[in-house]
Formats: structure tokens, sequence, C-alpha cells
């Protein structure tokens, strides 16, 4: 019997469910592994993908976007020794799992907190709901890897949105890992996208694209990065989340305004005993 | 190729005479080799346009697309917009290009008519029963004689495939040449609706029978059926045409529809073009893209390659 011959993993983009090495064929290394390093193309096809997801994600029932979204925790429960492998600390896989079931419960009670009957002076109802605002770009923060990645990518999706993640740079293996947990746990394909690379080739991109919503800047550090995204965004119109100054504190109580920072309000006017 | 077996050939529109001469003809033509067709095809895919090569081809593209809406729920404002938009394809961009032409149903020509009098935009009417073909012979000339008179000064025309597929050359032949007294001045195109074909040999001889029979552009679909235009497809569809030219002197376009609906297809076809027929066809009179969705994605590569930044359709109108 011959010795049996390593398995080397690549660790690869994750575009519209499925796992796809970067147009570009290049790739760069973080803890011995081979990453994909994106390409401003990647960034387009992602986009892309995740546009294609929204009609499905959206138009699915809030209770049916729950149990996906705990579905995910049920995967991530799973896979906890391969994150503990990868260095991300025991507690804060536990954490990242209990922050996807916290944000699954909010999926059907959003719009009965964020949204409801308006009082009118005229003979109609009036009533306001959110809706998904659509494609959001999110650039995750560098640390904690997998809360972290975690915390910005549930709110997004739990109402209805699509994303495209620039991974951080120097974690990217929580990344792609998380990928293959979304890609067993019913997510549809589309739905969250992660390229994994420089944040100077992908991230300007998906700021100054037409196609996409929102943008979430919360894992750019560099002030004047984040100023220029946002002059970016403003091209369409994005709705843009700032990334907080002096650092965010993941294992805080997350609050709605992740939730409600990227979504529309639907208002319609119906006549009253007609 | 075809045209060594075709130069012997002083006269060939002699053909039509009889079925004999025409079947004779047809099958004496050179079989397609279906794996180099498609391989040949798949390798041309490959090549990369970029920059200005890629912004000259995109506005070629756009000056060959035939605006095409062909649904039973077309109404005469719906045509009227699309029309205005064959004009201006891009209204806050005055250097972009009109399209080549708008095509319609024979009902709606008198619509489109109104907005493009006086415009170099052609106006283009399906016509003898599109899609199926399968009326009277008399129906189709009425037909195609109802749209030329509403103002279409091309004619797209579909092949009895029943007819073709029972190996009735003769009649396909007859009906293109009828069909072709009828359009008058009017350009002829001969739809070979290639996906209910079933072989390359047959679209190979098809081709050759259009035009034969005087068409002036051969199509390869109608758009109303699962498989619609291919590389392989058009690529042996321009090789005829490439041949009949060597063998006759004339030159015939070639129209690929259905199916193109993004840019890079499109160049896809344009890289096939140049390498295949040469830099004869790569003008609106002679190649043309039967498409709608097409458009739109072609004015967001424009738009890509002018502002730097990628466009999203929310930007475009819906048709």
């Amino acid at each position: 019997m011959s010795e049996r011959v390593a398995v080397r993993k690549t660790y690869k983009l994750f575009v519209g469910g499925k796992f796809p090495r970067s147009e570009s064929g290049r790739s760069y290394l973080v803890q011995d592994s081979n990453v994909s390093l994106a390409s401003r193309k990647d960034a387009r096809d992602a986009v892309v993908a995740a546009r294609a997801a929204v009609k499905g994600w959206a138009g699915a029932t809030a209770y049916n976007r729950g149990q996906i979204l705990y579905r995910v925790a049920e995967m991530l429960e799973g896979r906890r020794e391969q994150f503990v492998a990868l260095g991300v600390p025991g507690d804060e896989v536990d954490a990242a799992t209990d922050r996807w079931v916290w944000y699954a419960g909010w999926s059907d009670k959003l719009p009965q907190v964020y949204g409801g009957a308006n009082p009118v002076a005229g003979p109609y109802f009036n009533l306001s709901a959110p809706e998904p605002t659509g494609v959001v770009a999110v650039v995750a923060p560098e640390t904690p890897a997998l809360l972290g990645l975690v915390s910005v990518i549930a709110p997004a999706i739990v109402t209805g949105n699509t994303v495209v993640v620039a991974a951080s740079p120097t974690a990217p293996l929580a990344a792609v890992t998380l990928a293959e947990v979304l890609a067993t746990s019913d997510l549809p394909g589309g739905v969250v996208n992660i390229l994994t690379g420089r944040l100077s080739e992908t991230v300007p991109t998906l700021a100054a694209h037409m196609d996409v919503n929102a943008i979430d800047l919360t894992g750019v550090t560099d002030p004047e990065l984040a100023a220029d995204l946002e002059v970016k965004a403003a091209e369409n119109l994005k709705r843009v989340l700032r990334p907080v100054a002096g650092g965010h504190d993941w294992s805080a109580d997350p609050g709605l305004g992740r939730m409600t920072a990227l979504l529309e309000t639907k208002t319609v006017w119906h006549p009253k005993g007609v | 190729m075809t045209a060594t077996a075709t130069s012997a050939r002083s006269d060939l529109s002699e053909l039509g005479r009889s079925e004999t001469a025409l079947r004779t003809f047809l099958h004496g033509l050179p079989g397609v080799d279906q794996v180099g067709a498609e391989q040949r095809a798949a390798q041309l895919g490959t090549r990369s346009i970029k920059t200005t090569a890629k912004a000259e081809a995109i506005d070629l593209a756009i000056r060959m697309v035939d605006l095409t809406t062909l649904e039973g729920a077309d109404t005469p404002g719906k045509v009227r917009a699309l029309a205005a938009k064959a004009l201006r394809p891009s209204p806050a961009d005055p250097s972009c290009p009109h399209v080549g032409a708008v095509c319609v149903y024979p009902s709606m020509v008198p619509h489109v008519a109104e907005v493009l009098r006086g415009s170099a935009v052609h106006l283009a009417s399906v016509a003898t029963s599109f899609p199926s073909g399968q009326a009277p012979l008399e129906i189709k000339l009425a037909d195609t004689r109802a749209a030329v008179e509403a103002g279409a000064d091309e004619i797209d025309m579909v092949i009895n495939r029943g007819a073709f597929l029972a190996g009735r050359y003769a009649e396909v032949y007859d009906e293109i040449v009828a069909t072709k007294e009828a359009c008058r001045d009017a350009h002829l195109k001969v739809i070979l609706e290639t996906g209910e074909l079933a072989t390359y040999d047959n679209v190979r001889r098809a081709s050759w029978l259009a035009m034969l029979a005087g068409a002036d552009f051969i199509k390869t679909s109608t758009g109303k059926v699962p498989v619609a235009a291919t590389l392989p497809v058009t690529l042996v569809m321009l090789e005829a045409v490439r041949d009949f030219r060597a063998a006759t002197g004339r030159q015939v376009g070639v129209k690929p529809a259905g199916g193109i609906k993004t840019t890079k297809d499109a160049i896809k076809y344009l890289v096939m073009v140049n390498e295949t027929v040469g830099p004869d066809w790569l003008h609106p009179d002679w190649f043309r893209f039967g498409a709608s969705s097409l458009l739109n994605d072609l004015l967001m590569q424009r738009t890509k390659l002018t502002t730097g930044v990628y466009a999203g359709p929310d930007y475009f109108t819906l048709d």
C-alpha cells in the first residue's frame, strides 16, 4: 500500500451558490492555504448572481426565511470543530450560532415592530410595511472573523435582501468555510455571495455599481477609503451604513439598526367603507 | 469547400426549373463536419475583445440590431415606444447610434412607420403566416403584400419547413420566389428555422435553397421554438453566403435571431463574421441581430465603457 496523498484544499469564492475560482485565476496564501484573489469581474458576476436571487428570496415568506436562517445555525453548530481548527475560538463559534438564531426569530416579527397602520385624516386605511432594498454590498469586519461576518450577513438577508460580501483579506478562511455552511443550509444560490481578496479591487467596484442598492462599510478601517466609497455610492443614492468610529462591540446586543438600515418602507392607502 | 463544388455550374438560376435538378444540387453539397463546426465556433468564441475594439464592436452591434417585438400582446403604443427607442436607444447620449431596424407583426407596421418616417432605421415585418408558415400560399402572399403596402421595407418570411423536410424542395423554392415578387422593392429575409431542421447538412441545403430563390438575407430562427440561433448554425450559414458569393457574385446577408441576449454573445458573432466571411459583412446591410433584450445589455456595456462604472437595468427602459 502506498501512502495516502494529502488532499489539499483551495479556498474558492462563493458566487451564485457555487464555488468558482476567481476568473482572473489568481490566488494568495493565508495560513498556508491558497485563497482566491477576486477581481473586479468577479465582483460584477457576484452582483449579477445576487440580483437574480432577489426575486425568489424577497418573495419567500418571512416564515420560510426564518427557517432557513435557523437551519444555518444548525449546520454551523455541526461544523464547530472545523472553525476551531481554523483558529476561531469556540466561544465565538457559539456566539455566531446564537446570532443566526436571534436574527432567524426576527424574520416575521420585524414587519410587526417596524411597520403598521398610520393614523390619517381621511376615509382611508394607511399601512406601512418594510420591504427589502435589494442587493447589498457588505465589507466584512476583520475581527472577530466569524462573529463579525455573521453579524453583518444575517441582518441583511433576514429581511429579504441578497448580499455580496467582501471578506476580510486577512481572515478569509472563516468566510469561505461559512460559505460551505450556507451552501448546505437550503439557502437559495445567490442570496449570499462571498468574495475573498483585496478590498481595494472589489469594494470600489461594488460601491460604484449602479445595480447595487445599499452598501455596508462596517469593515472599512481607513476613513479616507470609507469617504471615497461613500462618494461613489452616492451616484445612485445607495443606502450607506458607515463604519463605527472606534470599532464595534460585536458581543453586545445587536439591536434592530443593522436590519432597519437596509429596508425601504412601502406605504399603501386603501379607501375605507367602499 | 462548396465553392469548388459549384464553380463548374455556369448558371445556378436554371436549378429552380426542376425538382430533380434542385435535389441533385442540394444533395451534392458537401456535408458539414459537425464536430469541426462546433469546435471552430467554440474556439472563435474565446477571443478577447477589449477597450477601443470593444467600444467599436458595441456600436456596430447596436447598428445591427433588429429591435424585435413579436408578441400576441403587442399594442400600437408598445410598438411606437419601441420605434422611438430604435431611433434614440440612449436618449441622454447623442453619440449612441440608432439600431438597424424595427421588426414587428404586419398589423403593427403602420404604427411603427409613423414614428420611423424619414429616418434611416428600416422597418421589418414578419410575414407568410409567421411563425409556423402553415397557411395556403395565397394567404402568405397577401400577408406579405399587406405588410409592404403598410410601409415595411424588409420582409422576414418563414420557409415551409414541412415541405423542406419532406424533400419537396421545388415547393419551398417556388414559395420564396413568389414571396420575393410580392415584396417588390422590399428586402426579403428568409427564416430557415434551423431549430426545426435537425442537422447542419439541412441548414446548409436550406441556406443555398433560399439564396438560389433570391433571398437578400438568410435568418436563423423565428425565436418561437426552443432552439434558436447558435454559433455553429450561424457559422454554417456564413460559409454558405461566402461560397454563394464566390459562385455567383451576389452577396447575401445573415441574421441570427433568438437567444442572443448579452454583449458577449453579440461580440462572439461579430468575431465569427470577421473570421469566416471577412469585413465585407461587418455592416448592418449584411449582418443583423434579431433581438430585443440584447439592446439594453449593449447600452449597459456602452455606459460601462464611457463611465467606468457597471450599469444597472433600473436605468434603461423596459420593453
